[in-house]
């Protein structure tokens, strides 16, 4: 049998069928096409399916679909506003803070969690933050330096 | 797989209690989801025990703290009462996995998902944890330390549900602490775990004192003659070393990629001395 689940995502309210077996993730890629977080780990090691779930940064890969029902997602697809960046995307870009770019729109979303919890936090606070957002690349100290750098601004602005 | 999310605890017994085939308690899923997608679980029914209310919210009970079994990390560590009175059993449901776990991870599941390791277990022996339990044939209470028997098996009956855990009243002078051994600074399983709460009389004499061993036997433990080393002293270095002894004399650990016996064995009388030195010291300014 499948589900029948309305949730809102980014502020729009959508539907979609799946099965109980579906996670979150499957159907925000699979039913709804929103591509941008991604399946890393599969297990809630890696953060590369991060998304906000009524206000709580959660592992999509770890949330079934039918959990979503009546709920508010938010994922990196509704961080820039139009052609507008956020300004932690747009540091990200600035330092450089990524290279190939599949654990980004985990860090991002778990970055602006962060931020929005605490303005100005430590670069020790920022790392244990972001610990559960793992990235084979960069070895982070871009990643951190990025987010410094737009918690400053954002604090100035 | 069906899914079923009913908004009572009753119901919710029922439909456990119905399943022929396995039959699963869905709270935060981070354990669960995990070995049903690794195949190492497939069970017929998944009972999402969220939309109960008791399950999600903390209230403050006969001078102490109901925490409801679903209620995540990240809620404990917000709410400033309770990591007052019980900074010892915050700090240890918040060492488990990242800041996406603590979205979902509850104390119910890291008990029920039966794993020695638990990081919040032995804090919650520590404090006399009592986790109230609802099933088929109403409701029962079971302390924490009775509760998981062996690896992935629990004294809980078919049907039976784990709704929330009381917390007691804390005496003025009392303080708990949890310190677990990884080999890394964050995101691991504990290799030991320790949790110590301790009462202080007003001249600094323990009078009360409970201690809880994780990762070092085939359950967590409570270390009854641990906390009679405490009880009665000023905790000072004989204490210390009396209880650390009787830590080591309860350990029943394995061996594997994580520590050996004898490793293991040292190290939970290490942290009991650590953990009850913190303990201590917020007893004394509580």
């Amino acid at each position: 049998m499948k589900h029948h689940v309305t949730t809102t995502v980014n502020g729009d309210e959508v539907e979609y069928l799946c099965d109980t077996e579906q996670t979150l993730l499957d159907c925000l890629r699979d039913e709804l096409g929103l591509t941008g977080a991604k399946e890393g780990c599969g297990s809630g090691d890696c953060g590369a399916c991060s998304v906000m779930l009524d206000g709580r940064l959660v592992c999509s890969c770890l949330v079934l679909g039918v959990e979503a029902n009546g709920k508010k997602v938010d994922t990196i697809e509704g961080m820039a506003k139009g052609e507008k960046l956020h300004p932690l995307q747009r540091k990200f870009l600035e330092h450089a803070a990524l290279q190939c770019g599949i654990c980004t729109p985990g860090v991002l979303v778990a970055a602006k969690a962060l931020l929005e919890k605490n303005p100005n936090p430590t670069e020790t606070e920022v790392r244990y933050w972001l610990a559960g957002n793992l990235c084979r690349c960069t070895g982070y100290d871009k990643i951190i330096r990025a987010v410094m750098d737009t918690a400053a601004e954002m604090r100035g602005a | 797989m069906r899914y079923e999310s009913p908004d009572t605890l009753e119901a919710a017994a029922k439909l456990l209690a119905a399943e022929s085939g396995d039959a699963r308690v869905l709270a935060g899923g981070t354990d669960l989801l995990v070995q049903i997608r690794s195949d190492i679980l497939s069970p017929a029914l998944v009972v999402d025990i969220k939309r109960i209310s008791e399950t999600r919210s903390i209230k403050e009970e006969a001078g102490g703290f109901r925490i409801g079994a679903a209620v995540t990390g990240a809620e404990l560590k917000e709410h400033a009462a309770l990591k007052k009175a019980w900074p010892g059993v915050v700090e240890a449901a918040n060492l488990i996995g990242s800041t996406q776990v603590q979205g979902r991870a509850s104390l119910g599941g890291n008990l029920c998902n039966g794993s020695p390791a638990a990081d919040s277990v032995p804090a919650m022996i520590a404090a006399g944890a009592v986790a109230s339990i609802v099933g088929p044939n109403g409701r029962r209470d079971l302390k924490v330390e009775d509760i998981m028997l062996a690896p992935r098996k629990l004294a809980l009956q078919k049907g039976e549900i784990i709704a929330s855990f009381l917390l007691p009243k804390r005496e003025p002078h009392s303080g708990d602490a949890y310190l677990r051994f990884i080999p890394r600074t964050e995101m691991d399983i504990a290799v030991v775990g320790c949790g110590v709460s301790l009462t202080l009389d007003g001249s600094g004499t323990c009078t009360a004192a409970r201690v809880g061993l994780g990762a070092v036997a085939a359950r967590p433990l409570l270390v009854e003659d641990a906390a009679k080393a405490l009880i009665g002293t000023k905790v000072d270095d004989a204490a210390l070393e009396k209880a650390a002894a009787a830590c080591r004399a309860a350990c029943k650990p394995i061996d594997d990629k994580r520590g050996t016996i004898e490793f293991r064995t040292d190290v939970a009388g290490v942290l009991a001395k650590r953990t009850a030195l913190i303990a201590l010291e917020r007893a004394r300014k509580a």
